[in-house]
């Protein structure tokens, strides 16, 4: 019998960064306070007493630099996971990310690689205000060359981070920072999650739910209130948004036939918006209601608690929501 | 009659075959680039071509001083650095046509040429875009120990990005082995850098703690004498230099911009042309020193308009990628 324990997601990342730094010497990690302080979020704490600080590089507060040259690393032999504190500094990097790491495999013909992470951070509800509570993961899937990982439990963040690791391709991996002390269940032996394969969290059958990163726990919330109410709602966690599992998103919604989609990045031209639209074009005929979005509100993150709890989606608010698509 | 050279004592016979080498590579990079405006303007090339007419002692002088295996990263106007550090001439033409056969199977074109085996990171569309990835491959080469250089290439133009000052920064806190080659041409696109560079150009890396030096970049003699002594100086692990070479673009941003009286006017432009062109610079001092004459020239020249439309030919005959392909290569 395996081990039976449990990791919080933080320190489920931090194993796997572990375990990929110990295999691999090739793998290291910059960014911001990465070091000695193990990040704001301590989350990379005692890394560097293992690998030392050239393998725990901390880096000036130049985003877009360090990101830069962890694409010229990654192309010449070293394997760089980058550490971006906020998510919302992703938009310094974004030249480098876009213009430059997405493209250079392409741009080649296909001979130079750029196997290299970027780990940044989203959610709200910290009352950190409108420049470090966003979740901006969508702008990276619209880019081919990117994939885009959301992992939603302890477990699948180390399996799913080791795979970004190993991957020969730029991989952008965002942590949801309300959830870095979530416990869960993670095995002590060896495992990685392949991407583009989606989880079923919870079976039901009259409602799917599909829900990414922060908003499983709180789509699995919402399925418990469904449930006093005879309603049985199936979550399932694409946990790899590009690439995508549209295969099972699209079985779930035909077995269904109700879909609500929850992520906390924006709504409008988001990543609800993309699967909402490959659920209605792979299950239209099998639909009894038009699919349902709700991601956060089309608003700056405000500061003020009450203001800044509106604008995102909760056990409440998709509850109602798939009440009302269900009746 | 043979070429009659006087191996004057001061020279020795290395000095000479280096000189005429780069000779032959500034003619080499001049006459590519006119195939290019001639294929342009015949529309037998698609997209853009921005010629490096004028600075092709830039980039000879630079990778003169370099290892194969060193490493260098690329601009918009990138044909003479790709070509400098050994590109050949066929599979450069075939990827400018956009042909399967091309450095990047037509998938990068003018702007985007590639090439592991010469060193080349890539051509880069985004000015000042290529200055992490030059700084990352110093990284990975002082991390790996391979005694690599790596090279930045950028015009004046991409002082005005804030990427070259965070990496270089960067690089002096941790002594990588890169050099930032700004190639001073005077112009960003159509405007006069007196328009948009403040301060002084040199104090740009001394801030930052680098090595910097300037030279004339029309003497490829004077360019690879210094970028000798920076490529010794980071190679030993001295920290990064940065390197502003005075140039000239002899042509326009781009293939189309023609009148360009509004922004520079012509005696400038003929000035430079007739005094100041880096092969004729080169030609007229081996020509002075006796070491090489007229008849030497024209053979050289000779070999290289064969060769030169031999490539032609090469990339006008070669395949278009089949449609196909399109999807091939976005993820490795």
């Amino acid at each position: 019998m395996p081990e039976a324990r449990e990791l919080t997601l933080g320190e489920a990342v931090r194993e796997a960064l572990a375990e990929e730094m110990r295999r691999d010497p090739r793998v290291f990690i910059c960014g911001e306070d990465v070091a000695e302080a193990g990040t704001v979020f301590k989350v990379l704490t005692g890394l560097v007493d293992e690998f030392g600080k050239e393998r725990v590089l901390d880096t000036p507060i130049s985003e877009a630099g360090f990101t830069g040259i962890a694409v010229g690393a990654a192309m010449t032999g070293l394997r760089p996971v980058v550490d971006i504190m906020f998510g919302d500094f992703v938009t310094l990097t974004m030249d480098q990310m876009v213009n430059q790491a997405a493209k250079v495999h392409y741009m080649s013909g296909g001979k130079w690689r750029v196997p290299m992470v970027m780990r940044a951070t989203l959610g709200a509800t910290r009352r950190s205000a409108a420049q470090h509570s966003q979740s901006l993961h969508a702008w990276f899937c619209h880019v081919p060359g990117l994939k885009v990982v959301l992992p939603s439990t302890p477990f699948d963040a180390k399996g799913l981070l080791k795979t970004a690791i190993r991957d020969d391709n730029p991989v952008v991996f965002f942590e949801d920072k309300m959830m870095y002390r979530l416990k869960g269940p993670v095995p002590v032996e060896e495992y990685t999650i392949p991407f583009g394969v989606a989880d079923i969290k919870r079976a039901g059958s009259d409602i799917t739910i599909v829900a990414t990163s922060s908003m499983v726990q709180v789509a699995l919330g919402a399925a418990k209130l469904l449930e006093e109410v005879d309603i049985s709602a199936e979550v399932i966690d694409p946990r790899t948004v590009w690439p995508l599992d549209e295969k099972t998103l699209i079985a779930s919604a035909k077995k269904t036939s109700r879909v609500i989609v929850v992520d906390e990045g924006y709504g409008r031209y988001g990543v609800t918006a993309e699967i909402a639209s490959v659920i209605a074009e792979g299950a239209f005929y099998d639909l009894e209601a038009p699919v349902k979005r709700i991601g956060a509100m089309h608003v700056p993150i405000p500061f003020s608690p009450p203001l800044e709890d509106a604008t995102v989606p909760t056990e409440k608010s998709v509850f109602e929501a798939a009440k009302t698509l269900v009746s | 009659m043979t070429t009659a050279i006087d191996r004057s004592k001061t020279y020795s016979e290395m000095e000479v075959e280096q000189w005429l080498r780069m000779y032959r590579r500034m003619l080499m990079i001049r006459l590519f680039e006119e195939q290019v405006n001639d294929l342009y303007t015949r529309a037998l090339m698609p997209g853009l071509a921005h010629l490096y007419i004028g600075e092709e002692a830039v980039a000879v002088g630079v990778c003169e001083a370099l290892r194969q295996n060193d490493y260098i990263t690329s601009t918009h106007r990138g044909h003479g650095h790709c070509l400098a550090k050994g590109a050949s001439l066929d599979r450069m033409f075939a990827e400018l046509l956009g042909k399967e056969a091309g450095y990047c199977k037509g998938k990068g074109g003018s702007m985007h040429i590639a090439d592991p085996d010469t060193g080349n990171l890539g051509a880069n569309a985004i000015v000042g875009g290529s200055s992490g990835i030059a700084t990352g491959a110093a990284f990975s080469a002082k991390r790996l120990k391979t005694d690599q250089v790596s090279v930045c290439f950028f015009g004046d133009g991409a002082l005005g990005q804030g990427l070259l000052y965070e990496v270089m920064n960067m690089a002096s806190l941790w002594k990588l082995p890169v050099i930032y080659v700004c190639e001073n041409n005077l112009y960003n696109e159509y405007t006069h850098n007196s328009e948009t560079i403040a301060g002084d150009m040199l104090a740009r890396g001394t801030a930052f703690g680098l090595h910097a030096e300037s030279v004339d970049g029309q003497d490829v003699r004077a360019v690879y004498r210094i970028a000798r002594e920076l490529v010794n100086h980071v190679r030993q692990g001295a920290g990064p230099a940065f390197l502003v070479c005075q140039t000239y673009r002899f042509m326009g941003h781009h293939v189309g911009d023609i009148n360009r009286e509004y922004y520079r006017p012509k005696q400038e432009e003929q000035m430079w042309k007739t005094e100041r062109d880096p092969i004729k610079v080169l030609g007229d001092w081996l020509a002075a020193q006796n070491l090489a004459d007229r008849e030497r020239f024209d053979q050289i020249q000779a070999e290289l308009k064969s060769e030169v439309e031999k490539a032609v030919q090469f990339a006008v005959a070669a395949p278009y990628p089949s449609p196909d392909k399109v999807e091939q290569d976005v993820y490795a």
